[in-house]
């Protein structure tokens, strides 16, 4: 099977439907194309609606990303309507965020990505044995510990945010709890707890010294944890060069602080350049929608109930400055100049992107620690504002899947328009008018392909590597 | 027992609120009681042409299927095709596969309200066209019949919720395991009655707010939501402030209104979901099962009657004021 045509579906262990179509030669993929087989019409469903209804609405959207979406909702009508947070409403929100985000990256790791590893085609290789005990799906103990650790961990959620997911807690002048002192002992201690597992089960070492890695080579030298298993997985099965990308990152900046950005926003492309998100247009040439290709306070979401057949996804093609562009942890690590994403950024391929997660589950455990040092029991954690009747917002957020934007346009106090582009509507994106393939379809490029194969393992670490959000991509 | 679980038009938050389930974990939870989870989509190890051979399996009966767990809704558009949800992989849409397989299946569960009743994903027009498994809405049928049944008779099983707490799910599944869930343990609308007989307002910590009708104005502040923050959580069915979500979390301690998403068509409240609906000023829900005049007099009432305590602590966002320490009588 390694010359002619594949479709590999159902596509598990993402969020959501996927479904890849290859053509193969020599042995080789030639080239992809990746459906996004599922059509919900959130932006159609908030036509008409009160413009605070979309904080109910579009965390619903996706149940891993729940909170990023919240987030990029409650600031695009901050923006809509003049208002800036309260500094301590920001920052709990930030923290908030903070936690889904690691969490997510938690979940991508142990249950959705490592597993591959536990197949009987990698028996003969020397690391086998401990990948199938640690990450045997729904049984390895890694994934015991993770689910566990996880769930601790979302006891911030607990007490900050209600539940996880599908909060209302994150709003556009602050928060709805105000914590207290008692709050803020607590959160204090789930926090350590969770630094705990990761230095005695992920890193086998301080969050610190992951932190402080700063060129390919010194992490290839890690051995601890899982973190460590990884690398020695990713060395012996060549994960550096497989699924490169085309080193074009985006991020929209996480964690924004009164003080500035936990992760810088920007572009990098060789080099780090300002981001202007005037230069978005979605095209729709190759997806099942109606129209023009247009930026998103222009855009509109008309399925077309024909599925034409030169189309093959739901997912419309977003480009800037006429660019595919990947967005994600490594993009993010990029961009804000850490010197071994930096170094990733070389590499572009698998390992980095998997590496830069881990690199970011430890900054962020840091960053979270700052945030609840940070908490002034007495503030304010909410203001208030006054939703005008015409007015246009812009929320832009950074989900642990990347760049996260909502445009919403108000006119007559109702949503007349709300557009979204999720992190893998960038990554899974389908070809564009002038026939340039989104980035996974750039990356599957070359990806190996034994005989016989019918689901190639090569490509599911690629596609796996990017952590796609499909409930996200078409929305 | 074995059970397949399939992601239809939702957004997977089912899922994920199940990964959060404590003591045990949700993998050792289910693996000991002897739930055999045959292929799930975001945590089993299959993938392509391997779950297509399971299904196949399932389909031809070489392999016996005792739970169908749906979680989502399910897509019916464009034009009824189904087309808006094709199962990846093979060319066959969602909504043929759940018909298919439904039948086959000891018992269906519905995870989730999309399941249910259509939940979030059949919101404002409806683009996709969903419906639930049983139900539209509130109306029985949806892309099964009302008199449909699994091998072993009962209807879907709607653990409704948007999400779902961990537990309602996880303790379902124990009860069919177990083989102690029958049809009189589901309320009218298909629910198991171990969580959908409680009210979100039994044990909500702003019960004394409540009593008062000391109320909120603002998100952020601690009164009762009731009155003009649209909060449902006395009409809402659902054990959330009896057994905390995420450590000791729930909507309304989160500070946000219940907004019954264990009910059907939840997703069109007619009304921004923060903001409490009224005729002349009085709100139009009234508490389940409360004539309407007694909540009047009451209401009038209790109001006069608020403390001072309660009444400046409804519209603080922390307690302003503790409650008056009585000295032991001596």
């Amino acid at each position: 099977m390694s010359e002619g045509r594949l479709i590999v579906g159902p596509f598990n262990r993402v969020e959501g439907d996927l479904e890849v179509h290859l053509d193969l030669a020599d042995g080789r993929v030639r080239s992809a194309r990746v459906n996004a087989p599922l059509y919900r019409g959130f932006e159609r469903m908030l036509e008409g609606k009160d413009p605070r209804d979309a904080l109910t609405i579009t965390p619903r959207i996706c149940g891993i990303c729940s909170i990023s979406q919240s987030a990029a909702a409650a600031r695009a009508l901050a923006d809509a309507m003049g208002l800036a947070p309260s500094p301590q409403g920001l920052l709990v929100a930030q923290l908030i965020h903070a936690v889904e985000n690691v969490s997510d990256h938690l979940t991508h790791f142990n249950l959705f990505f490592m597993p591959d590893f536990t197949r009987p085609a990698y028996a003969a290789r020397p690391w086998h044995g401990q990948a199938v005990s640690r990450f045997t799906a729904m049984e390895g103990s890694a994934q015991r510990a993770a689910v566990e650790a996880r769930a601790g961990l979302m006891h911030i959620l607990g007490m900050l945010a209600g539940k996880w997911p599908h909060t209302l807690a994150i709003q556009p002048g602050g928060v709805t709890r105000a914590p207290g002192p008692r709050d803020k002992v607590r959160l204090a201690t789930h926090l350590r707890a969770f630094r705990r597992y990761l230095e005695t089960v992920v890193f086998g070492a301080d969050v610190e010294a992951f932190a402080d890695l700063a060129s390919a080579d010194e992490l290839m030298r890690w051995t601890g944890g899982d973190a460590g298993l990884f690398l020695e997985i990713a060395a012996d099965t060549q994960l550096a060069g497989l699924g490169r990308g085309a080193g074009r990152y985006l991020s929209f900046g996480a964690y924004p602080l009164a003080g500035g950005y936990g992760f810088r926003p920007g572009v990098w492309e060789g080099g780090l350049r300002p981001l202007d998100t005037g230069a978005v247009i979605e095209d729709v040439s190759h997806a099942w929608m109606l129209g023009d290709a247009a930026h998103p306070l222009a855009g509109a979401t008309l399925p077309d109930e024909d599925m034409r057949e030169d189309a093959y996804s739901w997912c419309k093609a977003p480009r800037l400055s006429g660019q595919p562009m990947e967005t994600g942890a490594l993009a993010r690590q990029v961009v804000d100049g850490h010197p071994l994403a930096l170094d990733l950024a070389h590499q572009g391929g698998v390992l980095a992107r998997v590496a830069a997660r881990l690199l970011e589950i430890a900054r962020t455990q840091i960053l979270m620690e700052h945030l609840v040092a940070a908490i002034e029991p007495g503030a304010g954690f909410m203001v208030s504002g006054r939703l005008p009747q015409r007015a246009v917002g812009v929320g832009l957020v950074e989900a642990a899947r990347g760049a996260l934007g909502h445009w919403l346009r108000i006119e007559g106090g109702r949503i007349v328009g709300y557009q979204i582009i999720a992190p893998t509507t960038w990554n899974f994106s389908p070809r564009d008018a002038a026939g340039i393939p989104g980035p996974l379809e750039a990356a599957l490029v070359g990806t190996p392909v034994e005989d016989g194969e019918s689901t190639p393992v090569a490509v599911q670490h690629v596609v796996r590597s990017f952590d796609p959000c499909m409930v996200c991509t078409v929305h | 027992m074995n059970l397949l679980w399939l992601q239809s038009a939702g957004c997977g938050g089912c899922t994920m609120s199940l990964l959060c389930a404590e003591n045990p974990n949700v993998f050792e939870l289910l693996s000991d009681a002897g739930l055999r989870v045959l292929w799930h989509p975001a945590l089993s190890l299959e993938t392509g042409a391997e779950v297509r051979s399971l299904l196949g399996d399932i389909v031809e009966g070489r392999l016996a299927l005792d739970i169908l767990c749906v979680e989502g809704a399910i897509a019916r558009g464009p034009r009824g095709t189904g087309r808006y949800q094709m199962l990846s992989g093979t060319g066959v849409s969602m909504l043929d596969w759940v018909r298919q397989l439904a039948p086959l299946a000891g018992h269906v569960v519905a995870v989730g309200s999309c399941a249910a009743y259509g939940g979030i994903t059949s919101a404002g027009g409806n683009p996709s066209d969903a419906a639930g498994l049983q139900y539209e809405g509130a109306h029985a049928g949806g892309i099964l019949a009302p008199d449909f049944r699994g091998r072993l008779g009962l209807p879907v099983i709607n653990v409704a919720g948007c999400p779902t707490h961990p537990d309602w799910v996880s303790e379902t599944l124990l009860l069919l395991k177990a083989g102690v869930f029958g049809a009189g343990d589901m309320d009218a609308l298909g629910r198991p009655r171990f969580y959908a007989d409680h009210l979100v307002h039994h044990g909500c910590p702003k019960n004394e707010f409540y009593e008062y009708k000391a109320s909120a104005r603002e998100l952020s502040e601690i009164g009762c939501m009731m009155e003009h923050l649209g909060c449902v959580g006395t009409q809402a069915v659902g054990d959330c402030n009896i057994r905390p979500w995420n450590g000791e979390g729930s909507c309304t301690r989160g500070g946000y209104p219940c907004i019954a998403c264990t009910a059907p068509e939840f997703e069109e409240p007619r009304h921004p979901f923060t903001e409490t609906p009224k005729i002349a000023g009085i709100p139009v829900g009234l508490p389940s099962d409360m004539p309407k005049a007694w909540f009047m007099a009451l209401a009038s009432l209790s109001k006069a009657a608020t403390p001072q305590r309660i009444a400046r602590n409804a519209v603080a966002d922390r307690v302003m004021v503790p409650p008056t320490i009585r000295k032991p009588r001596r």
